[in-house]
């Protein structure tokens, strides 16, 4: 308890330091990774995470220092010969995109640790650290790399809120963009190197392995959540820095944690709640509506039933007893106890000791259902030209969605027909 | 002859080495509503992309009111065809309507109200201004085609040109379209349309290009629909030509000197 309040204070100054940083890294990834999301290039920031480590090495090799600006610069310029190099292959071999990633990618990072196992047994003093490119370092942030994560943030959120509408035009329709005259080349590049900008210095939290991950996790359960671009990118944005919290807290909690894996386990929660649990679009939410679905082709089955056993008898009112009911249709007991229960509820059966009858409003949905029904198989019958005994079938299913707009369109094509093909009575209200 | 509104001239153009359309030339006239008609693979898109700057021409120009295209972007409009985009990207149907009004010129700016008011004109001349809020994925495939329609009318061009318009859309669209074009007739514009189908061809334009890979003939429909020309068209490809074209690729040769 203690530690968390500590922590929640910021009174010290590394813990500050780790959390803003990783918040920084965290939102700017996200906001540039929706647009490599939606223009289907999720693999392309992995692509760059891997592609910039031997820019990284070859521009510590120049310079002499860890400095952190010739590091991200040694990175960008990485980042782009691969990214240009993988455009190349695709354009001018057979060979597919996903297979030009694959080649860029290992080349490039093999290359990588090529010249960083060289820098570490050069004796060179500076270059303890290099390596925490490979895994991130995310716990030993100092307030230089605030600075320069803040001013790169800051820069990429300007360039994406200046030019908002044409980063979604170019990711929805880039053909039209062209078209309309819009430098579709420039924006492309633009797109690029600010992805690359995000890897490069997103990389130094969470390394070169998880950084895709904070790309394109938190537009992925940003999607879920909205149908607007702007609002994903908020979200997005918002899943990435509170992630970020999420993995300093924990590995500052317990310090033997580290803070980038942290951060892409919390991403990966958000993300996968979200796919789960977001109204509408989540999984859980189609789950649901088809087990109304069920329900409902469960119990209008039901009412179905007792309409035709009440034909049969000329007798609607008759009561039923359980076993009847169930022998006189295909249900399952647990079903069929669930369905009449549910009837019951909605006071369109009733149970008098142990037998179930119909009410005057079960009555009504019933006659609907079976209206729908045999409206239906004429239909099918007259229009489709299908054989009366192959109706059947389809009607079961269609009987159950078809709405009062296309029921009343139904009978003004057929002309309110009485008899359905089976010559069975069609059942109208009576008013 | 009237005002022309679009030329090619010699238009050669290949997809992957292979020759996709040959010499292609002809003049199309101003204020009328226009069929390019052909086989399915005979490089009806090709030549959209090809007049529109999308893809590489091996040969040939083309002159947009006697013009370059750059210099006419802001009278010319271009409706791809629906299938090219991701319709489940999150956006409304204004969202994409309002794509016709960015240019170049207001790079950095934001929308105007008087650009919102356009493009909501637009969608209540293809019918569709009710549904302005909807994410674009709940529409229908017809009413998807109109969003492009109307994205393009934004533009407030003079020249359009449209990529397979009724392919998949249901009669309430075909209707609309059709509405819409005799009304822009009226206007004085120009509408081109890529096509596949021979059936309702005749109906639906005023003018015709017949093309299969080169073209077949171009000129007022009642020219053009005659057993002999339509016969040229749909009647398979030209051996030769085709085999020269498997050549050109096959040796990886250029289809022009230089």
């Amino acid at each position: 308890m203690n530690s968390t309040l500590e922590f929640l204070s910021f009174s010290d100054p590394n813990v500050r330091f780790v959390v803003i940083g990783t918040m920084i890294l965290g939102a700017t990834a996200a906001m540039v990774g929706t647009f490599s999301f939606l223009r289907k290039r999720a693999l392309v920031g992995d692509a760059i995470a891997h592609s910039i480590l031997p820019g990284v090495c070859l521009s510590f090799l120049i310079s002499g220092e860890k400095d952190p600006l010739w590091l991200i610069l040694g990175a960008i310029i990485s980042g782009w010969v691969s990214l240009l190099m993988i455009d190349g292959i695709s354009r001018t071999t057979k060979l597919k995109n996903d297979t030009a990633i694959g080649i860029v990618l290992s080349v490039f990072f093999g290359a990588g640790i090529l010249l960083m196992t060289m820098i570490q047994h050069s004796g060179n003093a500076a270059q303890a650290g290099l390596d925490k490119f490979l895994f991130g370092k995310a716990a030993s942030l100092t307030q230089d790399d605030i600075m320069v994560f803040s001013g790169i943030g800051i820069a990429l959120i300007v360039i994406v809120l200046a030019l908002y509408k044409e980063f979604k035009l170019v990711s929805f329709n880039p053909d039209y963009a062209k078209v309309i005259g819009l430098p579709v080349k420039f924006l492309e590049f633009l797109l690029a190197t600010i992805t690359i900008l995000a890897v490069a210095v997103g990389i130094q939290a969470v390394g070169v392995v998880l950084m895709a991950a904070l790309l394109i996790t938190p537009a992925s359960g940003a999607r879920y959540w909205t149908d607007r671009l702007g609002k994903m990118i908020i979200i997005a944005s918002l899943f990435g820095a509170v992630s970020g919290f999420i993995g300093s807290y924990i590995s500052y909690i317990a310090p033997s944690m580290p803070t980038g894996p942290w951060v892409v386990m919390a991403l990966s929660v958000l993300a996968i709640g979200s796919i789960w649990f977001a109204p509408k679009r989540g999984v859980f939410s189609k789950l649901k509506l088809s087990w109304q679905n069920r329900d409902k082709i469960l119990t209008e089955n039901i009412l179905k039933l007792f309409y035709h056993l009440g034909e049969d008898e000329g007798d609607f009112e008759k009561p039923r007893s359980f076993k009847q009911l169930l022998t006189s249709e295909r249900f399952k007991e647990l079903e069929l106890t669930k369905g009449l229960k549910m009837l019951k509820k909605n006071n369109l059966l009733r149970k008098k000791g142990e037998t179930w009858f119909i009410t005057r409003s079960g009555f009504k949905e019933a006659s609907r259902i079976v209206r729908l029904h045999r409206l239906w198989e004429l239909y099918l019958n007259q229009r489709l030209k299908l054989e009366p005994d192959h109706v059947h079938n389809d009607a079961e299913a269609i009987e159950h969605i078809i709405t009062p707009e296309i029921e009343s369109l139904l009978e003004k094509e057929l002309d309110r027909p009485t008899i359905d093909p089976h010559r069975s009575k069609i059942p109208y209200p009576t008013e | 002859m009237k005002n022309i509104a679009l030329e090619t001239h010699n238009l050669t153009v290949s997809y992957n080495r292979r020759p996709v359309l040959w010499n292609v030339d002809f003049e199309l006239p101003s204020g009328q509503i226009i069929g390019i008609i052909g086989p399915n693979g005979s490089g009806k898109t090709t030549l959209l992309k090809a007049i529109m700057g999308l893809v590489k021409t091996s040969s040939g120009y083309v002159k947009i009111f006697d013009q370059d295209l750059d210099d006419v972007r802001d009278r010319v409009s271009y409706v791809p065809q629906r299938e090219s985009v991701d319709w489940d990207f999150p956006a409304s149907v204004m969202d994409v309507v309002l794509m016709g009004r960015y240019r170049s010129s207001n790079l950095f700016k934001k929308i105007s109200q008087k650009d919102k008011d356009i493009a909501a004109e637009a969608l209540e001349k293809v019918g569709m201004l009710e549904y302005s809020g909807r994410q674009i994925n709940q529409l229908s495939g017809g009413q998807q085609q109109r969003v492009f329609i109307a994205r393009s009318l934004a533009q407030g061009a003079d020249l359009y040109i449209m990529d397979e318009p009724f392919v998949g859309v249901d009669a309430a669209t075909e209707e609309a379209i059709l509405n819409l074009f005799s009304e822009m007739k009226k206007e004085g514009k120009t509408v081109i349309v890529v096509h596949h189908d021979l059936q309702t061809a005749k109906a639906y334009f005023d003018w015709i290009v017949l093309l299969n890979t080169r073209m077949v003939a171009a000129g007022p429909k009642e020219e053009i629909f005659n057993e002999e020309l339509l016969q040229e068209a749909y009647g398979g490809k030209l051996n030769v030509l085709s085999k020269v074209g498997e050549l050109v690729r096959e040796k990886d040769f250029p289809i022009r000197e230089k």
